[in-house]
């Protein structure tokens, strides 16, 4: 809970917040991060593997290629989650599999998936996005005012 | 052959960064991921990502760091090209594959697949 919600709590729900916090239980952090580790290396290990398939067969260079990698293992991951797999792995793997691109792809397809009782356009149209959203917002406004900014430094002449 | 042995290392570092910053920083998932995806961009406007990328291939361009960072290569390269108006045009020439990806696939996903429970 934070600092600023706290202060607003009486001192009979404070000395609870003390109480439930010394009881929670503790987190494995060092499991948690072994297995965040493993199954993040090896969804980009698979990754690599499509990259090079791309560059080898497909005549894409080490840079181009990564754009059909992402799409591949977004299809893959779409494709897991509706078979139900890959909440099942994300309970084990935490971050391993939230972080790498494929974590996104799942977000997108559960929140669509989830929602399809409300309807396909309301449902399905409207949710698509609630969970991946975030990631979107602050991405495009974080890589706008930054390229602004290089690009005034650039005008510049500096760096 | 290395390349895939940096993938892996690399990768998972960075899954490793993302899984302490939800234990021992408390944050939320997409706390997380945003925390990642501006970190990204940020080193992408310092030119540091690229030269990850280089190193580790896949392994700095599947996790969702390399999404900020290219967006913020779209956006300069297109600026480069066409001017100011370029952040605008180019913010998600990179990313578009991915992002259309996802949107075609996990609606796909939801006509096919029933909700579980």
């Amino acid at each position: 809970m934070s600092n600023k919600k706290k202060k607003k709590l009486s001192p009979t729900q404070q000395q609870y917040q003390v109480f439930a916090q010394a009881r929670e239980p503790k987190r494995p952090v060092l499991l948690n991060s072994a297995r965040a580790f493993l199954v993040g290396g090896i969804i980009s290990t698979i990754g690599q593997f499509f990259q090079w398939i791309f560059v080898t067969y497909f005549g894409f260079t080490d840079v181009t290629a990564s754009n059909p990698t992402v799409a591949v293992l977004i299809i893959i991951a779409a494709l897991l989650t509706g078979l139900g797999v890959y909440d099942h792995l994300a309970q084990w793997a935490g971050a391993g599999t939230i972080v790498p691109v494929t974590g996104f792809a799942n977000t997108m397809a559960a929140s669509a998936i989830e929602h399809r009782t409300e309807g396909f356009v309301l449902g399905v149209g409207g949710n698509m996005f609630k969970v991946a959203g975030p990631v979107i917002t602050y991405g495009v406004f974080a890589a706008f005012v930054i390229a602004i900014i290089k690009l005034i430094i650039t005008a510049l002449g500096g760096i | 052959m290395e390349q895939f042995l940096y993938a892996f290392l690399v990768g998972g570092g960075i899954c490793v960064i993302g899984q302490l910053l939800m234990d021992v920083g408390k944050l939320t998932p997409a706390h997380t991921t945003v925390t990642l995806v501006v970190t990204g961009a940020v080193m992408g406007g310092l030119g540091l990502y690229e030269p990850l990328i280089k190193f580790a291939g896949a392994g700095a361009s599947v996790p969702i760091s390399s999404f900020g960072n290219a967006l913020v290569k779209g956006a300069l390269s297109e600026a480069e090209r066409t001017g100011i108006v370029g952040v605008l045009t180019g913010i998600f020439e990179v990313t578009s594959a991915g992002i259309s990806a996802a949107i075609i696939f996990g609606f796909l996903a939801a006509l096919i697949f029933k909700p579980k429970g």
